[in-house]
């Protein structure tokens, strides 16, 4: 039953494989993609890390959902996420911060919900349940 | 010329791992270039025939069902040179495969010496996904000639047998 430190040196180590950031810049409220440079190919090299350095196997979409704006045209409006959005969001990604940003809804922000913390949050609730 | 990088499979385990030989050539337009008076072959390119050996490895666990599509190259490191009439041995080793894509490990050697090693990851497209209109099917490496590959040295050496 791993603790949340240990959980976050794996995290850090693997975003230091997978990003080539370095341990100081792989913090609990660094954002994946504003901070570390995260692209879309980024998150499968990254999911394949932690499963193997966690040895568990983490659905699609569960970590990272995917198309979480595209579809659905009642999830944004006039470049905000709305209600509706927020609830799904919450739904989606119980480990994730949504109450900041459903203090700032803007479309752009949605990329800030992938923080380190949201990773290592995650991966408590699935090793220690 | 074609863009084929390796030029036959040594070493074949279906869904573990594959290696494949890559012969440097004087004859080859890029080694005048690269560089001149001193050639050897550029890593980028030895990158390229470790992508094909390790995207064919992947590709027929899937029955080639999906376009794999050299996405990333988490670390590479080059620790020696090859160089004209060198044979450079190209090694992938399946580290995850899934619906997505996957990751190979890979390493090049000249006999027992270690040339490069790294990853790479791949990612698959459905062939009907409508990005993939975007791609000059002619060169890609599912086309018809780099499958090819596969069967290059299978029909033996042609020597009369007595």
């Amino acid at each position: 039953m791993p603790t949340q430190d240990e959980i976050f040196k794996v995290v850090q180590e693997t975003l230091e494989e997978a990003l080539g950031v370095d341990d100081d810049e792989v913090t609990m409220d660094a954002t994946l993609q504003g901070d570390l440079g995260a692209e879309s190919i980024d998150f499968l090299d990254i999911l394949f890390r932690l499963e193997k350095g966690f040895d568990i196997k983490i659905p699609r979409g569960e970590l990272f959902p995917e198309n979480l704006a595209s579809a659905d045209s009642s999830f944004v409006q006039d470049g905000k996420v709305t209600e509706s959005g927020i609830a799904q969001l919450r739904e989606k990604m119980p480990h994730a911060d949504v109450d900041k940003l459903a203090e700032d809804p803007a479309v752009e922000n949605i990329a800030d919900l992938f923080t380190v913390r949201m990773m290592v949050n995650f991966l408590d609730q699935k090793l220690n349940g | 010329m074609r863009w084929f990088w390796i030029d036959r499979f040594i070493e074949f385990e279906s869904g573990s791992f594959a290696k494949a030989v890559k012969n440097v050539s004087l004859s080859e337009e890029h080694m005048h270039d690269h560089f001149p008076g001193f050639s050897v072959m550029p890593g980028s390119l030895m990158i390229e025939g470790m992508a094909q050996t390790g995207g064919i490895l992947l590709g027929e666990k899937n029955d080639f069902k999906y376009a794999v599509i050299l996405a990333k190259v988490p670390k590479m490191t080059f620790l020696s040179w090859a160089t004209p009439g060198d044979s450079l041995v190209y090694t992938a080793r399946l580290l995850d495969a899934r619906d997505e894509g996957g990751t190979v490990e890979c390493t090049a050697h000249v006999g027992d010496r270690l040339v490069a090693e790294g990853e790479i990851v791949f990612a698959h497209l459905d062939p009907s996904d409508p990005t993939l209109g975007a791609i000059d099917q002619k060169n890609f490496v599912f086309s018809m000639n780099l499958l090819g590959i596969l069967e290059v040295g299978k029909a033996g050496d042609g020597a009369e047998k007595l």
